[in-house]
This record gives C-alpha cells, structure tokens and sequence, in this order.
C-alpha cells in the first residue's frame, strides 16, 4: 500500500479550497475525538448546484487532503448527486484503499458536506 | 539484570512476520505481550481441569477453586497487601475504579469536594467527573507544573475537610512520570484523614514495585492485561474497612451466602464482589503472569527500562522537529515516550512506522483533559516492557526519519 504518494502529499501541503466563504448559503463542521480531526465546510448553492466550497480544519493528511480533493470535485456537482456519494466514491478519488481506523479519516469530510446540505 | 534475549525466547510473537518483516512492538502502554508460561497456564486449565469455582465436590473442581485462590495469593504477595481478602478481581482498572466510585457515588453529598488530576486516565476522570455532575458536588483538578509534575504543595489549599476523594495516577500513561504516592496520602491524610486516596496504577504495577502498605491509599486498581496477564482481568486492592463500607457492585451467584424470598445475605469480602462466574483461566493465567514478573524481580524491571527509557530520549531528541512531551530525566518516569512531530499528524506518523511493522499509540491516549491542558493535539507514544531491545528503538528512530523524508 503506497498511500503517501504524491497526489496525496500535494493536496495535504497545498490544499485547495481551504478557507471560509463571505456569505455561505450552509456551513457544517465535525470532529473527530480519537484521532482530532477538524473539518468545517461552507458552500454556496445555486439552483441546486454546488456553487462555490471551502473547508477549513486540521487533522492528518488523509482527512485534510480527501477534504481536499472532495472540494474539487463537488464544485459544480448538484447536491443531489453529492449526497448520493459514499465510501467507495471517496475512496476512489483518493485512488487507494485503506484499513478501517483510517476509513473514518477520509470520510470525514464528505460527512461535514453532506451535513452542510442538509443545513441548507 | 536479566538477559533480554531469553526474556524474547519466551514470547511467541516476538517470532512472528508480517509481509516478511519482524515485529516491532512499542505498545505495551496499551498492552502487554504474554509469554509463554501465562499462556500455558490458561491453556492448561482449558484442556486439563475445566470446572467452574467454589461449588463442584469434584477434583477437577477443587483444583480450579485452589488454582483462582492461589493466584489472589500471588497477587497480594505482589504488591504486599496484608492479606489476600483485601484483593477484589475484576474485569480491569475501569471496573475496578467503577466498583468504587459506584459506592462512594452513593454517600456523595451535596457541597462534597472531590479532586482528580489533570494527567488521569478517562478511567480514573470520567467516573468521578459524572458523579460530580450528577450530585452537584465540586470537581476539582489537580494541576501540573511547567516541569509536568504534580506540585504536592497545591495540596493545602485542593484538599479541605470537605473533600472526599483524591483520585491520582502513580504513573502517567502519556508524560510517563511517577507520582509519589506514599507522599501525596501523608499530605492528603493530615489534612484531612477522613479524604480516600484512590490510586490508579494501571502504569505502576507492571513496571516497578508497588507497596500498598507503604503508600497507605485507600484503594489501589489496575490491570491484569499491561503486565503480561490475559485481557479480561483487573484488580483493585482496597483497605479492609473499605472494602466492608462498600456496597455489592453486582448482584447474583457467588455473591450471596443465604437467599430467601425476602432478603440475601451477601457474601464476605472479597466474594461480595465478585458476582457471577468471574475469568478463572485468566486469573490463573495472571497468577502465572506475576510468577514470570518476580522471578525476573521487579528491580531488575524497572533498570531495564529506565535503560530503555534513556536511550529513546537521547535518539529522539536528535530528531530536528520532534519535541517529547513530559519531563526528559528517566529517574522521574517509567517507560513511556510521547511525542509530537512538527507539521505530521501522528495518524500519518504511525501509519507511516506500519509499513515496516513498528507499531506505536497514537491519539489522546485516553487523557484528552491533559492533551486540552497542555494545549496540544493529538501526540504519538511509544512505550516499553521487559522485552524492549534498543534494536527496537532503532527501528523506531529509522521509521521517523522515514517520516519526515516523505512529508519533507
């Protein structure tokens, strides 16, 4: 398992989408006590669509780079079909598999966006 | 001194590979390894005598009641209880802690004070934290000093005559440091002898020798599991009185001496804790277990790892961006390192140390009061035993370079 490559590492040091929106139309945030992982999300929608995201937080590199690289993609997505993503969407954008203690560290964020949608 | 590479001999898993590579274990805060006598011992009463306690006029039954009541000898004699009646067996240290805090829970009064340090254990924190809550009674924390110790003259102004009990840790399972004990209860018992002391020793026993005569606290807990004994079994020593004060922690079998429809009359101490059918082949596998601690003798335990101890803080400290959280003197701590590393999380540093089978805690240790104290996030432990070689500690120290190349 090579899950420190590079894709991983660039999103964990240069991580895009990081920081907070002027007016969002929702934010959420989780954390996660065992391990501390803090992620908050904040998202514009317009007419259903994913219009603009930020997150914010600090926690490993796989919790910080999946946040990461889940901005990305849900930019443009509709809520609809963001809130149909699961384990094995974000496991494949992160191109890797994991143990199950760290499962919980890559799914954080999508549980945060998710979350924010449903604030909406 | 013993020889660590026959103590290895005696440890199947030490031989194990995974994906080809040898076991690097600095875990043993968490738990111990089990050699091979612990292991024979509970195979032993499985395969030759199975049979449950206190009842069959049988053999194989009176062999298995000797072979449980033998072992609450060889734990009494290990930490010099003055008697074997005043050793409760539990399932660990939380229930051992729970059992008390259940009854003292109970005589809690509106206006009581309790105090509890800032370096406890959940285990030893939280049962006291929601008593507190529940009765409204003061909780109050017991602080550490910039040099991480516990100043022992705060303790005139913690402990008034309204205070019930002082729960404190004899070793800390993330600063690594050692409480002094016999000190705290004489402070604590002229200020107010009617305050208990309950000691959590989960970290203490395992590593060095423990007098509960000498250090006079009302109650002693910890577990089987961190001192080559199988999971599933604790202790809590308690004075007599106390012991006799304290009300039944679970109701049933074994507990009793007479039941009729209209009342029970319990069982004396220490059955009166012990309700059901308790884990006979892990209490004999922890009789064996502190057989194996003694004949190495605890001395030579705590030399070792105090040489084990020294050697990691002089490598790490070499590592530029590593920082040891608690105090760098070895005299001053058992056999527990914490660290963090700048800039990586500690779930990527033991990842990272995974791929070559060194295993490390990382997390809050199960003491995020003290982690939120210190003001620091999650840290990364690596942590000792009789069976720690500086080979390991190699490993270790390679692992972290390894770390910090790939976050370069």
């Amino acid at each position: 398992m090579d899950l420190y490559r590079e894709l991983i590492l660039d999103h964990y040091k240069h991580p895009r989408n990081f920081g907070t929106l002027e007016k969002p139309d929702a934010t959420a945030q989780e954390y996660n006590a065992t391990c501390g992982d803090r992620i908050r999300m904040e998202i514009k929608i317009s007419k259903g669509n994913i219009e603009d995201i930020k997150f914010s937080g600090e926690g490993c590199a796989i919790s910080q780079a999946s946040a990461s690289m889940l901005t990305e993609k849900a930019k443009s997505m509709s809520t609809y079909a963001v809130m149909k993503l699961a384990t094995d969407n974000i496991l494949a954008m992160l191109e890797t598999t994991l143990t199950p203690s760290r499962i919980k560290c890559a799914v954080l964020p999508l549980e945060v966006l998710q979350k924010a949608i449903n604030n909406v | 001194m013993f020889d660590t590479r026959a103590v290895r001999k005696d440890f199947p898993i030490v031989r194990t590979l995974i994906d080809g590579k040898p076991l690097v274990y600095l875990d043993s805060a968490a738990t111990s390894l089990k050699p091979r006598p612990v292991l024979d011992a509970i195979n032993g009463y499985y395969t030759t005598y199975t049979a449950n306690i206190n009842r069959g006029i049988y053999k194989i039954s009176e062999k298995a009641t000797a072979e449980y009541e033998t072992a609450r000898e060889k734990v009494a004699a290990f930490i010099h209880a003055r008697s074997k009646e005043e050793i409760v067996f539990t399932r660990n240290t939380t229930e051992s802690i729970n059992l008390v805090a259940a009854g003292f829970g109970k005589a809690f009064q509106k206006d009581d004070e309790v105090v509890v340090s800032i370096m406890e254990h959940h285990s030893n924190f939280v049962p006291w934290q929601q008593r507190a809550l529940r009765k409204g009674i003061h909780f109050r924390i017991w602080n550490i000093n910039q040099n991480y110790q516990l100043n022992t003259e705060y303790l005139d102004k913690l402990i008034t005559r309204k205070t019930k009990l002082l729960a404190i840790t004899a070793a800390s399972n993330v600063l690594g440091i050692i409480t002094p004990i016999r000190e705290i209860v004489h402070i604590v018992k002229r200020i107010n002898p009617n305050c208990a002391v309950i000691v959590d020793a989960a970290q203490a026993v395992p590593h060095f020798s423990v007098n509960v005569q000498d250090w006079n606290a009302d109650a002693v807990a910890f577990s089987g599991h961190k001192m080559l004994g199988p999971t599933g079994v604790g202790v809590l020593w308690a004075k007599m009185d106390l012991l006799e004060k304290l009300p039944p922690y679970q109701y049933g079998g074994d507990m009793i001496k007479e039941v009729h429809v209209d009342h029970t009359v319990f069982n004396d101490v220490p059955q009166k804790f012990e309700a059901g059918t308790p884990h006979i082949a892990g209490v004999i596998g922890l009789g064996a277990a502190v057989d194996y601690l003694s004949n190495l003798g605890m001395a030579a335990v705590r030399k070792h790892e105090k040489e084990i101890t020294t050697y990691t803080l002089n490598v790490l400290s070499d590592i530029h961006g590593l920082a040891i959280v608690g105090p760098k003197d070895s005299d001053k701590r058992g056999g527990v390192v914490t660290f963090t590393m700048k800039g990586i999380h500690p779930h990527d540093v033991a990842q990272i140390l995974d791929e070559d089978n060194v295993c490390i805690r990382v997390g809050f240790h199960c003491a995020q009061p003290l982690h939120e104290y210190l003001k620091i996030g999650p840290t990364a432990r690596a942590s000792f035993y009789i069976y720690t070689t500086k080979e390991d500690i190699d490993a270790l120290t390679k692992g972290l370079k390894k770390v910090k190349k790939i976050f370069a």
